[in-house]
């Protein structure tokens, strides 16, 4: 992991990847591309310049540091980033969705995809799941950090409270959890489905500290990763509130509840492609 | 042949306590969480001993599946501890998703099962929960008889892998399972011989079935007792044995008539040897408090029950 990342590097890499999602979503004619193309900035940040991660994928990850998806819906961005990073094929994302593929709708074990710990798909689990592996990362005197994105829609679900009181009470200091704050779910905006009313100060409420910082600008997003590492080890746990915009670089899903998970057209793939550049290579 | 009889009565959750805290000595990756019912489950001498690899999390079974799931990443085995309802209902999805579906190594272990867990009432008193886990791929499901049966189970889940579902109760009940009788997950204990109906218990009611055989040998009815304390796998081998051999079969379970060991039974009868079954199991209703016994008589899960149902499956060989 370099000190100084290469951003114009991993701009090009961000760009690859949502070229990815719009393609795979539009192969398969389903998934959701909205939150994948929001998260895509902080997936690239997060496995090309922040975790010490080993692509010769071994589940228990002793010694690495892990990562998990909770909001198991965008996992379009998550298989893009993993093949990129060099853990299968770049040319597997052409099964995403499809009959015997190891790319299934939402990301699993159960067909050894490497890269995957846990099945999430189901919301409000994967926070627990994180603690859990953080928890024995302390039993056996592993130093490195365990990473878990949620969403926004996701707080609704009561066992996220859980585990945020679980992790202050324990003071699970080598955890960082991000949520994907982009205002958007299935329904409509999280304001009118079910506010979320002061989300940071929900957290810091539930004993955590909490980091913001813009989830659609490489720089931000590296710089807010990067404090949120030096704010771990102090007996808190931490919380990223990452702004988004759903379905960021394709102007017509962007900010809108209505991509979060609908297939593009063929005219529609046309105009999504014509905005994001190829630039190591479609798929 | 075998006389079963018992000296002493214990409750099968200190069996649990008892083989947990003697696989906290075994196995250094065994941890244990408990949601807050850490007297209940027995769970004491671990918490005492392994105070390090003890997990108490509070009244949220959601996050304790959650937390047991993620554990087992890093290379853990955990336990986790509370009441079958809580272990089982309130946490299926997450059971589901994180454990059975993701393959993890995660022992549920569940107490105060059934409606011998008494005056509680029926809030308590799960009764579905052998179904739920049975349905899961790939989950084991384990509900032993007596205390020596469930420290015996809960030992041979340290070497077991795989998600399982351990159910036991509440009750002092008769411990009529000698130490050092071989205990096998998926492999079920022929009890007693006979050769006229072939009963199939667990939990509980194997004892039971056991008081049952000894009043149908008086009226000169020979039952063969087998005590499937595993419910999946099943034993379909010792299961199509003795019903080739006695032609009827009858099933006894502190559960529901339906998702229970009566239901797997009677699978198996219907595709391979169909034979009249009949079933000793909670009708389709909820229970209510009052004390075991009183309860185990209302409900229909008394041996007075179990041979009746006995006569019947004989009556119906035809």
């Amino acid at each position: 992991m370099p000190n100084q990342p290469d951003l114009a590097y991993l701009e090009k890499l961000a760009s690859q990847i949502r070229r990815d999602i719009v393609r795979m979503v539009h192969a398969c004619q389903s998934g959701h591309p909205g939150g994948s193309l929001g998260c895509t900035d902080f997936f690239v940040a997060l496995y090309f310049h922040i975790l010490k991660h080993n692509p010769n994928f071994n589940i228990n990850g002793n010694g690495e540091d892990l990562f998990f998806l909770s909001n198991g819906h965008i996992s379009p961005v998550w298989y893009s980033t993993l093949a990129h990073a060099g853990y299968f094929e770049v040319k597997e994302l052409a099964t995403f969705r499809m009959l015997n593929t190891r790319l299934q709708g939402h990301p699993a074990t159960h067909e050894h995809l490497p890269g995957i710990r846990i099945a999430s798909g189901s919301l409000g689990q994967g926070l627990s799941v994180a603690l859990g592996a953080a928890q024995t990362k302390k039993l056996n005197k592993d130093n490195q950090l365990v990473f878990v994105l949620m969403g926004d829609g996701e707080q609704q679900e009561g066992q996220v409270w859980e585990a945020a009181m679980y992790a202050a009470h324990n003071k699970m200091d080598n955890v960082i959890a991000t949520i994907d704050y982009n205002g958007q779910q299935i329904d409509g905006p999280v304001d009118k489905i079910l506010s979320l009313l002061d989300l940071k100060a929900k957290w810091e409420a539930f004993g955590w500290i909490v980091n913001e910082f813009d989830g659609n600008k490489m720089e931000d997003v590296i710089k807010g990763l990067a404090v949120a590492k030096s704010l771990t080890g102090k007996g808190k746990p931490v919380m990223n509130l990452m702004k988004t915009v759903m379905g960021f670089g394709v102007d017509y899903m962007m900010g809108s509840h209505k991509w979060h998970g609908a297939a593009p057209n063929d005219e529609e793939l046309k105009l999504a492609l014509a905005q994001l550049e190829e630039t190591i290579g479609d798929y | 042949m075998t006389k079963f009889t018992f000296t002493e009565k214990k409750d099968t959750r200190s069996g649990f306590g008892a083989g947990l805290h003697e696989l906290g000595k075994q196995y250094e990756n065994v941890v244990a969480l408990c949601a807050d019912l850490t007297g209940s489950l027995k769970m004491d001498a671990f918490k005492r001993d392994f105070p390090e690899r003890f997990f108490q999390v509070g009244i949220a079974e959601a996050n304790m599946m959650g937390l047991a799931a993620g554990m087992t990443i890093g290379g853990k085995i955990p336990f986790t501890g509370t009441f079958a309802n809580f272990s089982t209902g309130r946490v299926y999805d997450q059971i589901r998703q994180s454990i059975a579906y993701s393959g993890k190594n995660v022992k549920i272990c569940a107490s105060h099962a059934g409606v011998t867990l008494g005056e509680d009432g029926a809030t308590h008193q799960i009764l579905e929960d052998i179904g739920m886990m049975k349905m899961l791929p790939g989950m084991t499901v384990i509900v032993p008889c007596d205390y020596n049966q469930t420290k015996a189970a809960t030992l041979a889940l340290g070497k077991h892998i795989g998600p399982t579902y351990l159910r036991f109760g509440r009750p002092s009940w008769p411990i009529f399972i000698t130490p050092d009788r071989p205990f096998t997950i998926g492999k079920a204990d022929t009890m007693i011989e006979g050769k006229d109906v072939s009963i199939f218990a667990c939990g509980h009611l194997v004892w039971q079935a056991i008081e049952a055989e000894e009043k149908l040998a008086a009226k000169g009815i020979s039952a063969e007792i087998i005590n499937v304390h595993t419910i999946k796998p099943i034993d379909v081998q010792a299961i199509l044995e003795s019903v080739q051999k006695t032609k009827c079969a009858v099933t006894c379970e502190e559960h529901q008539i339906n998702g229970g060991l009566g239901d797997s039974v009677a699978q198996i009868l219907a595709r391979f040897f169909p034979a009249p079954i009949e079933m000793v199991a909670v009708n389709d209703s909820f229970g209510e408090s009052g004390t075991p016994a009183q309860l185990l008589k209302k409900y229909g899960l008394s041996p007075e029950n179990i041979i009746e149902a006995a006569q019947k499956a004989i009556q119906r060989k035809g």
